[in-house]
This record gives structure tokens, C-alpha cells and sequence, in this order.
């Protein structure tokens, strides 16, 4: 796995386990009501964090990783839109995050738009890369003299 | 496949049909108006997201992701991944009965079978977790048996 696709997946998965706990105790303040009407708050970023934080992050990972190598098969093209992606992807579900649990008027717009912004930095990268996989042609085999 | 992924994947497209069947149900005339829906709907959210969503990606993602070794043990340490299966279906399969039950009649056994099957999908989320973070990494490239 390339070291680009680790940060995507690790932080996926930290995405994931906040977003776990989050809805774990939003499930308890449904049997008791007494924990606190804080908890409520936490729903906007319990599905940001599943939906963006985790689940698209880690299709993002997972498709740099595996769609097929440029022609040649040696590379995965330009990493600078992928990293930009990464953060532009991060900052958006930070805003959201931030709008929804301390209302931020404006952070659901900017949230959006970054992580709008994320996808299509992701796509210069990507685009180009789906189509048919093409296998380099083996290589004869040795014969014994 | 290794038998665990199919597990999950096998899990995951049950629960696939039961959401949708839950789904298909509430179009019946007049139901999605009523009530109950209200009282199902996020229930059957988390039976599409977690039962299908999720344990797809865990399946998917125990099957694919880079090896630590090789033999037996090449994905590493599988018991935290049995764990949370178990924690995951025990988890939601609790959650449909005692989310709804819990709406209806609130308090008592449906308050405390819904605390728990929240921390036993919470759990099981860590249990994976805790399995799949040293499998984030390179191709291994470590001795193989005949090797070692």
C-alpha cells in the first residue's frame, strides 16, 4: 500500500473510531435521557465522520491503491493533487464537524465546498487511471544451459 | 477468500435483504405515514449502514489488505476479528428489537438491551480496529517460510 493510501486509510479509521463512540453514546441517550441533551449534538459529526471522515476516505485510499497503473505500469501518476485532496477532504468534515456541534453558520457551506474541491482534485489523479488494466508482457522464461 | 471474509460478506448481503425487505415493506399503502415508520426508520438506517455497509468493508477489507507474514497467521492476530463479528451481529441484531421496543415502551429491558447492544458495536468497531491498523502498510517483503 502506498504511503499516501496509509494516511487516507489510518485516518479513515480514526474518523471511524470517533464516529463509533459518538454513536454509541447516542444510542444510550435514547434508553437514558438523563446523560444529557449535549449528546444530541454529537449526531451531525457521529454521520459526518461515518459518511465522509471514514467511508469515502477510505474508498479515496483504497482507489488510489488499486486502479491501474498509467500506461508503462510503473506509475500511479501525480501524488500533489492526491495529498491536496487528502486535506481539502479533512477540512471539510472539520467544518461540517464544527458547524454541526457548535453551530457555525457558515461551516456547512465551507465544509461542502472543500470537500467538493477534495473530489475533484482527487479526479486528476484518478480519471486518467481508470481503464482497462494492461499487463506488461512476461518476461521469457530462463532455460537451463 | 479466507472463510472469515466469506463470513462477513455472506453476513453483510443478508443483512442487505433484510434491510431492503424492511424498506419494501414500509411502502406498503399507507404504512410510510404511520407511525411505526418513524419508530423503524433508524433501525433500518444502521441495519443498511452497519450490517451491510460496514461488515462489506470489514470482509473487503480483512481479505485485502496487505499480509504481515506468511502461513497460517500471514493477516495476523484473527481474533479480534472473529470478536467482532460476533459483536457486530450480536450488537445490531439487538439493536432492531430493543430500538424500536424502546420507542414504544420505554425503560426496562428495552433501555438496557439498547445500552448494550450500543457498546457491542462499539466494541466490535475497536476489536477491528485494533486487528486491521499494523496491516496499514507496505507490501511485505519479509522472509517466506522456506526462508525464514
Amino acid at each position: 500500500m502506498p504511503r499516501v493510501s496509509r494516511w487516507y486509510v489510518r485516518t479513515a479509521w480514526a474518523h471511524f473510531l470517533v464516529a463509533i463512540t459518538w454513536g454509541a453514546l447516542l444510542l444510550t441517550y435514547k434508553a437514558w435521557p438523563g446523560l444529557g441533551a449535549w449528546v444530541w449534538r454529537l449526531r451531525g459529526w457521529h454521520i459526518e465522520a461515518l459518511l465522509v471522515g471514514w467511508g469515502t476516505q477510505m474508498i479515496l485510499g483504497v482507489l488510489f491503491w488499486w486502479l491501474p497503473k498509467l500506461p508503462g505500469g510503473v506509475s500511479r501518476g501525480p501524488q500533489a493533487p492526491v495529498w491536496l485532496a487528502y486535506g481539502l477532504l479533512n477540512a471539510g468534515v472539520a467544518a461540517v464537524v464544527v458547524a454541526h456541534t457548535w453551530g457555525w453558520g457558515d461551516g456547512l457551506r465551507w465544509g461542502r465546498a472543500l470537500e467538493m474541491l477534495a473530489g475533484l482534485t482527487f479526479a486528476v489523479n484518478a480519471w486518467p487511471r481508470i481503464r482497462p488494466l494492461v499487463r506488461a508482457p512476461a518476461r521469457p522464461r530462463r532455460t537451463s544451459p | 477468500m479466507p472463510r472469515l471474509a466469506r463470513l462477513y460478506l455472506k453476513s453483510a448481503f443478508a443483512y442487505l435483504l433484510l434491510a431492503f425487505t424492511v424498506d419494501g415493506l414500509a411502502l406498503l399503502p399507507g404504512l410510510r405515514a404511520r407511525p411505526v415508520w418513524a419508530v423503524v426508520r433508524p433501525t433500518w438506517w444502521h441495519l443498511f449502514l452497519v450490517g451491510w455497509v460496514t461488515q462489506m468493508i470489514f470482509g473487503a477489507a480483512y481479505w485485502m489488505f496487505p499480509i504481515v507474514g506468511h502461513g497460517p497467521t500471514k493477516r495476523g492476530d484473527e481474533r479480534p476479528v472473529w470478536a467482532a463479528w460476533g459483536l457486530l451481529n450480536g450488537g445490531l441484531l439487538l439493536r432492531t428489537v430493543s430500538e424500536p421496543w424502546q420507542a414504544l415502551h420505554p425503560g426496562g429491558l428495552a433501555a438496557a438491551g439498547l445500552v448494550a447492544a450500543a457498546w457491542l458495536q462499539w466494541a466490535a468497531g475497536v476489536a477491528f480496529v485494533v486487528h486491521i491498523w499494523p496491516r496499514i502498510r507496505g507490501w511485505y517483503r519479509g522472509p517466506r517460510p522456506r526462508e525464514a
